[in-house]
């Protein structure tokens, strides 16, 4: 990750250059093309990324289709309360996460890191919700393994769906958790007041990161919590 | 010393690094082919001279148990795969030449370089330890179908670990690449004047970056069906030693092989491409002439490209899929050979008419030429439904992958080694060295890998532990074991002038100047000698790649940095 932005010792030792910006690279002709250059290597990641869940979402889609009955049985499993509470805390803290991105754009260090550390709080309380939902699911004994009892009539494959909650929303959590520490590292050079209107591409780029894992638990949601939903709104 | 070849971020020292590393391995994984090899010949019989190093556990006696001989299988082509030729073609080449045949300084991400080589050997010694795993190293076969691999002992979780670092590796590496290649190309170098190497690279980069992910989500699946008991790939009332096995059922082994092949069809084209990139170099440069065909040949590949990553269910033909879905990658199949006709053909096109120069890379990427030819034309029978079905599982594939990648891509890696060595050491490998190494293994490998064809067609399964000695179909192939197994033998000896070669030569060695084989092509104007922190000096591009015999040129070769009328 940290090699899509600029270095932190480049900073240190690059203060008495006068040619260029301390950010820059000896490698890169300029800044903009470092900047080019990282945001193009982001997108890739993100397209690695994509293919990744795509890989799970592959597993989502057979054994949905075999398995109907069962998907909704355990999706009336899943907390729609909690689970809609996390939606709205998400995108809410893209909307903080692209403020920070705006104001490290204009050059305000301290709105970007008072927006970064906002989007820190909202992504803590996400994780904090998650812990409560899986503390209950082990409680339920719902988790699969060998301690897995679930009553119904398709237990067997219930617990296929919630192997797959666990394995999807784990690594989603998982990703959040690597982003609370990306973000971390962001408040920390904004509190330095290392951004500026050259250069803010850590920022920017952690919040194509930010998204990214956003708009994957955008498609999460519906596709665990809301498979059987529809008769309950009447 | 330590931090500057050890932890150096330059794309030089990484690509050498990677080189080092993938050679170690590609040995590591030939010294596992002779134990098999051995073992087929002389079924029941101690190994020689090494019979007391792998314990009583493995093969008591000297005796190989069949158990130890399936991770040896397993292993082997992991090893080969994984951790040898893609690095190899990939990490080494693509590393060290990419940046300096587009005249770029490092890698856009030279600590992402990096981290790459540091992960890639991490998953690689992680596979190496988990030989000494209690029950050994993984011995499901490289493909590590379930319910078998679920079910398998201790080593299994250890190869998914070791394929999770390698797979973040390659990720990275690949999102380096096609970064490098799109941002930090020299000023005037479009992309019809990039070398063909390079737009291999790009290529496979791509293949990299889609294909592998799915094989990441699938290993922490079945790392979840290991460790957690989840039955993503279980099924139903599975019987083990006599009993229904008490596990949450309904999952499909078949998930576990289409991710799987949806990355290791694609990762056949990975091996593949930047050989034919080194091909198409050393070719071109030899037969002082221009690549015939050179921008079709680079919609050839990205034609390739894209068909590789539909082609992967033709593994499977006799997983019971509806023909019309076999219909579908039948069609795909036979449709992606017309790329790969389509390089091969420009490639022996472009010796036509050229005055070409035996040199040892010549050599090794001539012999590519045929055999690489019988390689994809023994894959056509495997292609078609009705022709795999008697073939699938027999020796025949084995041999048709290996004249892919043994005799195909380890001889145009070797030819990218004599030919760019002189370019990494200032000297030049011996001749002689290089005549009798590419004469020994061209006739070796042929040896180890003709019968192999002929046996599969005969019917011989690939994984009979004693070669066929109670198999009734295998008993009028069975002599042809030995020989292979000579032949194996006498693969590793010829191997021995190669290391003395590589090793020596930056004493011994001719000392060559800065463009030995009058190229054309960037790496070679550029200052042999990295200077670190020096300030870069990017060179200006004013003509395309393959300048070769330009008529009224005052040379026989234009390099494509040297001032001039552009064409």
């Amino acid at each position: 990750m940290s090699e899509v932005a600029a270095p932190a010792h480049a900073v240190g030792h690059g203060h008495d250059a006068l040619h260029h910006h301390a950010a820059q690279q000896h490698h890169f002709e300029s800044l903009d093309q470092q900047h080019e250059a990282s945001t193009l290597g982001m997108w890739f990641f993100l397209v690695q990324e994509v293919m990744f869940f795509g890989g799970l979402f592959t597993a989502y889609m057979v054994y949905r289709i075999w398995y109907p009955e069962a998907w909704a049985e355990g999706s009336r499993e899943l907390d729609i309360l909690l689970g809609g509470i996390n939606t709205v805390v998400l995108i809410g803290s893209s909307l903080t996460m692209a403020l920070a991105v705006r104001s490290a754009q204009v050059g305000s260090n301290k709105g970007a890191f008072r927006w970064t550390m906002l989007t820190m709080i909202l992504g803590l309380t996400f994780l904090v919700i998650k812990f409560f939902e899986y503390e209950h699911k082990f409680e339920l004994n719902h988790v699969p393994g060998a301690n897995f009892v679930f009553e119904g009539p398709h237990a067997n494959q219930v617990e296929i769906f919630l192997s797959l909650y666990f394995a999807m929303t784990g690594l989603h959590a998982l990703h959040m958790i690597i982003g609370f520490g990306i973000l971390a590292w962001v408040a920390w050079l904004a509190h330095n007041e290392r951004f500026s209107r050259e250069w803010s591409t850590p920022v920017e780029m952690t919040g194509l990161y930010w998204h990214f894992v956003d708009i994957v638990w955008i498609f999460l949601f519906p596709l665990l919590y809301l498979v059987d939903r529809a008769g309950q709104l009447g | 010393m330590v931090r500057k070849y050890l932890f150096s971020s330059d794309h030089k020292v990484v690509g050498l690094q990677y080189a080092l590393a993938s050679l170690l391995f590609l040995l590591v994984g030939f010294g596992l082919i002779l134990i098999i090899r051995w073992q087929l010949a002389y079924p029941g019989i101690p190994l020689p001279l090494v019979g007391g190093w792998f314990g009583e556990a493995n093969a008591p006696g000297g005796i190989v148990l069949p158990e130890f001989y399936n991770q040896l299988s397993g292993m082997h082509g992991t090893i080969m795969v994984f951790l040898a030729v893609v690095p190899l073609a990939v990490g080494a080449f693509g590393n060290y030449l990419v940046p300096l045949q587009i005249g770029a300084p490092d890698m856009a991400f030279p600590r992402l370089n990096r981290a790459s080589f540091q992960l890639y050997l991490l998953g690689g010694i992680i596979m190496l330890v988990s030989f000494a795993a209690p029950g050994g190293a993984a011995g499901s076969g490289w493909t590590s179908y379930p319910p078998l691999a679920v079910l398998a002992t201790e080593g299994q979780t250890l190869w998914l670990a070791g394929m999770f670092f390698v797979i973040v590796s390659a990720m990275l590496g690949s999102v380096n690449m096609i970064t490098t290649i799109v941002q930090l190309r020299a000023p005037g170098l479009t992309w019809f004047r990039l070398p063909f190497f390079v737009w291999s690279q790009l290529v496979t980069a791509f293949l990299l970056l889609l294909a592998f992910p799915p094989l990441q989500a699938a290993a922490v699946l079945q790392g979840m069906d290991r460790l957690a008991g989840t039955g993503f790939f279980m099924p139903t009332g599975l019987v083990v030693g006599g009993e229904v096995l008490a596990r949450s059922g309904g999952g499909s082994p078949l998930l576990w092989q289409h991710l799987f092949w949806f990355l290791a069809h694609p990762e056949v084209y990975v091996l593949i491409l930047p050989p034919l990139g080194i091909v198409a170099e050393v070719l071109a440069n030899n037969a002082r002439k221009p690549l015939w065909g050179y921008r079709l040949m680079v919609y050839a590949i990205l034609v390739l490209g894209f068909l590789s990553l539909i082609v992967w269910a033709h593994h499977m033909y006799l997983t019971g899929m509806s023909a019309v879905l076999s219909g579908f990658f039948q069609a795909t199949t036979l449709i992606i050979s017309i790329p790969s006709v389509i390089v091969l053909s420009s490639l022996v096109l472009s010796l036509h008419g050229g005055s070409i120069r035996f040199t040892t890379p010549m050599l090794f990427a001539l012999a590519f030429l045929p055999m690489f030819g019988i390689g994809g034309l023994t894959g056509l029978p495997l292609g078609l439904a009705s022709t795999d079905i008697p073939l699938h599982d027999t020796n025949y594939v084995v041999g048709h992958f290996h004249y892919v990648v043994a005799p195909g891509t380890m001889f145009a890696l070797f030819a990218g080694i004599y030919h760019w060595y002189p370019r990494v050491t200032g000297r030049l490998l011996d001749d002689w060295l290089g005549r009798v190494h590419f004469a020994g293994s061209l006739v070796c490998m042929n040896v180890i890998f003709w019968p192999m064809l002929v046996q599969g067609l005969a019917g011989v399964n690939r994984r009979l532990y004693d070669g066929g000695l109670q198999y009734a179909l295998a008993q009028d192939v069975l002599g042809l074991n030995v020989p292979m197994w000579l032949g194996a033998v006498g693969l590793g000896l010829f191997q021995l002038p190669f290391i003395v070669n590589v090793f020596g030569s930056p004493w011994f060695g001719r000392v060559a100047g800065r463009n030995p084989w009058d190229a054309t092509t960037l790496e070679w104007s550029a200052a042999p000698a990295t200077v670190e922190g020096a300030a870069f000096q990017g060179p200006q591009v004013f003509r395309p790649a393959y300048e070769y015999s330009v008529p009224g040129a005052p040379h026989d070769f234009l390099p494509q940095d040297a001032p001039g009328e552009a064409r």
